[in-house]
């Protein structure tokens, strides 16, 4: 009896994996439980294991190519067994699969889940290969079962080398290590636990909450913050959004935010530091900068990279700015800018804009900003929009600061005030989230006394 | 301070509240002429006469029943039972009439008596001889258990039971009544219901009662020579229960081990590791684990009771296995 190898759920939200690499070959005498195949489900790499015992007679999938749960990936039988009829009802399943994505109205195809995100279709194996007893079903029935002999029942998730999986995804943790994570602001999900199937334990948040800061230093405001970054996997509403809108506008579907600031306070703050010397003169562009360093630090949803299949939220703010140069547009990056000290930014933005104009930056100096800022405010522009530099999702145009004549009771008074426009990545960042983010940097840029907070 | 047996500091307290309290009298089979099966009351008949220790035919029932009846009319008997497996044939006793009088007279007759006798299991008495019974007896309202496992514990804590103006169930250790310990010359009491902390360590919590207390110190001795250190806390009492000792140790340890004489099924250590769950939830870095007797009838074979026993290696397994050691 054969015993078909499918590509398993080895994440509770996984809906499709990539086999990385094949451990057996086929041929290979393989048991229960063996380890078949590394598989990438939408978390991690996991591993497939054998479900029977025999030889693996056929690789279905190749390494490198996706599969969505409960596609047959192989077979496992005797030596001699004859599975051409399995090998058959995978090919067919496949050109049914493709079929589908014509989406006729003789498509026989329901989908496995709600579709609404993409979700891969479970085809239905051909009705020829079942004995043709049932007529082909109506097309494009969203919610429908997945007939059963396309899409058996997912094998329990094969317990995961970690903390996590094996139980729901869940991570295993002592009632005691919990208490102990929360009070400490750590993220469970972060740890290896080193008690019985991994289980998280007391030593475990000990070790975690002695390691060095820079490894696990739980920075306010970003409580959760753990190394330099974080991979978020894409939500299907995540993907859905990336494909859809990278198709109308593309291939970065960018939108624009713009917002008008008052410079009242800013510009009270550096004339009160100028009066106390000359060592302390801070520019407009300075206040700009700690201000976003601030803002991205408190909005870490903008502090991102897209990736692709992923979006990376980074822990440390990484601010690029905009400098022209005889050779063109190069983008130094103030490292930690959020940690650092209005003086020192300004310090360090004066000493990078020089750098860049003779050419002396070296590469480590203009790589790794995660959000840049643009100013042409010093060429008298109002307002700009600015291109967003992949894989960064944002950046921040900086127009000239004006004075502005603003109501004022029952007349009018004059204001220095400044506009900014904020390009986005609507793949990774919504409008809302950018507009949330200009809130945060309009009360610090309004209200500069909070930069010291 | 003097070394005086686990038997001698019982005919101490024995002695010394009889001598301060007349109503006390002493009833059982062998307990005057023959000065106890365990010679637990010798001297008495001879120090106090007959009419206050007083042998009794072999009817269990019958002289818990005349103990209960004189404890209602304001004496203060203390029955000895040979041993609890025998108490069996008084339990209608125990249970019917010593524990529930108070509450079915609406509070007219408290039965101040004691029921006391060697408890668990000795060497190859076989499966009707061999039995724990605190489990049983803590099931029923309206009674104490207590469970003394040092000469200290056992006199401070019958002093306190026959003074109580309950009915308590005093519970010996056959196996302890030759153990030495300190006590005290000066007079002294336990009152019931106090846990013991008999060893202190960080690293996890021995929960116990009775003649396994001994098995408990003897396991941490043993386990302090690895390098691991627990607390030793004795319930001494059973019925009620000392909840706050419990939690204490556990919230400092974060793991425990339960261990008692009797069986598994609802025994003494179930009630234990509910409050730990309840109490201690959040401080808790492991499951809690039991040891206690073989869930079968005590084997008369030497090999095979002392594989039905819980022990001092047991003891250090469950340890090594909540610190995740093994």
């Amino acid at each position: 009896m054969a015993t078909k190898v499918f590509m398993e759920a080895l994440s509770p939200t996984m809906e499709e994996g990539r086999l990385v690499k094949w451990l057996k070959n086929e041929g290979d005498a393989v048991k229960s439980g063996d380890t078949l195949a590394e598989v990438e489900t939408d978390k991690a790499i996991m591993e497939l294991v054998a479900r029977g015992d025999g030889v693996l007679r056929k690789r279905l999938l190749g390494e490198g190519e996706t599969g969505p749960v409960g596609k047959l990936i192989g077979v496992i039988a005797t030596a001699g067994e004859n599975i051409d009829a399995l090998v058959a009802e995978a090919a067919s399943a496949a050109s049914a699969a493709s079929a589908a994505s014509g989406a006729g109205p003789a498509a026989q195809v329901v989908a496995k889940a709600p579709d609404a995100a993409g979700a891969p279709s479970v085809p239905r194996a051909s009705a020829e290969a079942q004995g043709g007893a049932s007529p082909p079903p109506p097309t494009t029935v969203a919610a429908a079962p997945p007939p059963p002999q396309a899409a058996p029942p997912a094998p329990p998730a094969a317990p995961a080398p970690g903390g996590v999986g094996g139980n729901g995804g869940q991570v295993r943790s002592s009632p005691l290590a919990r208490r102990l994570a929360s009070e400490r602001g750590l993220d469970l999900s972060r740890l290896q636990g080193s008690g019985p199937g991994g289980r998280i334990i007391k030593r475990d948040i000990e070790s975690a909450a002695a390691a060095p800061a820079a490894a696990y230093a739980p920075a306010p405001p970003r409580a959760a913050a753990a190394g330099d970054f974080e991979d978020i996997p894409l939500t299907q509403i995540r993907k859905t959004i990336a494909k859809r809108l990278a198709e109308s506008i593309g291939p970065i579907p960018t939108f624009y935010l713009t917002a008008e600031f008052d410079l009242s306070r800013v510009s009270e703050m550096r004339a009160a530091m100028l009066e106390m010397g000359d060592e302390f003169k801070v520019s407009i562009n300075d206040v700009l900068m700690k201000a976003v360093a601030t803002a991205l630090a408190q909005h870490p949803e903008v502090n991102v990279h897209w990736l692709g299949d992923r979006i990376r939220h980074h822990n440390r703010v990484h601010l690029g700015m905009a400098v022209a140069t005889a050779d063109g547009l190069i983008v130094p990056v103030i490292f930690d800018a959020d940690r650092k000290r209005m003086s020192e930014i300004s310090r360090e933005a004066r000493a990078l804009a020089t750098l860049a104009r003779e050419r002396k930056l070296k590469p480590e100096q203009y790589t790794g900003s995660t959000f840049s800022i643009s100013n042409l405010g010093m060429f008298g522009i109002e307002q700009f929009t600015a291109i967003i530099n992949p894989p960064e999702t944002g950046i921040l145009a900086i127009g000239a600061a004006q004075d502005v004549a603003v109501p004022h009771g029952d007349g009018y008074v004059t204001r220095k005030r400044l506009k900014v426009t904020m390009s986005c990545d609507h793949r990774a960042v919504d409008g809302a989230v950018g507009a949330a983010f200009l809130q945060t940097l309009r009360r610090l840029i309004e209200n500069p006394l909070m930069l010291v907070y | 301070m003097p070394l005086l047996t686990y038997r001698d500091a019982l005919n101490q307290a024995l002695r010394e509240e009889m001598h301060r309290d007349d109503r006390v009298f002493l009833m059982g089979e062998e307990v005057a002429v023959y000065q106890g099966a365990y010679k637990v009351s010798k001297g008495l008949l001879q120090e106090f006469g007959e009419m206050r220790v007083v042998d009794t035919p072999i009817t269990e029932l019958g002289f818990a029943g005349v103990g209960v009846g004189a404890a209602m009319v304001g004496l203060r008997p203390i029955i000895e039972f040979m041993t609890w497996n025998f108490a069996v044939l008084a339990l209608d006793q125990v249970l019917n009439s010593a524990a529930k009088l108070f509450y079915m007279s609406g509070g007219q007759f408290n039965i101040p008596i004691v029921f006391r006798g060697p408890n668990g299991a000795a060497l190859q008495l076989s499966a009707q001889h061999s039995q724990a019974f605190e489990s049983w007896l803590a099931h029923i309202p309206g009674l104490k258990v207590v469970t003394p496992g040092t000469p200290y514990d056992a006199k401070g804590l019958l002093k306190s039971a026959i003074r109580d103006d309950n009915p308590v169930c005093f519970l010996e250790g056959e196996m302890l009544y030759n153990t030495k310990g300190e006590v005290p010359e000066e007079e002294y009491l336990i009152p019931l219901g106090q846990a013991d902390l008999k060893r202190e360590g960080d690293q996890c919590s021995i929960i116990t009662n009775g003649k396994m207390a001994l098995v408990a110190m003897q396991a941490a001795d043993q386990l302090a020579k690895d390098g691991i250190h627990v607390d030793v806390v004795d319930l001494r009492t059973v019925r009620p229960m000392d909840v706050a000792a419990i939690k204490a140790s556990v919230e400092k340890t974060n793991r425990a081990v339960v261990l008692e004489e009797g069986w598994e099924i609802c025994g003494i250590g179930t009630q234990v590791v509910d409050y730990i769950q309840r109490e201690c939830f959040d401080s808790l870095d492991a499951p809690v684990v039991r040891v206690h007797q073989a869930d079968t009838p005590m084997p008369y074979a030497k090999n095979l009771e002392r594989a039905a026993k819980p022990d001092v290696p047991k003891t250090i397994a469950a340890v090594r296995k909540v610190m995740y050691l093994d």
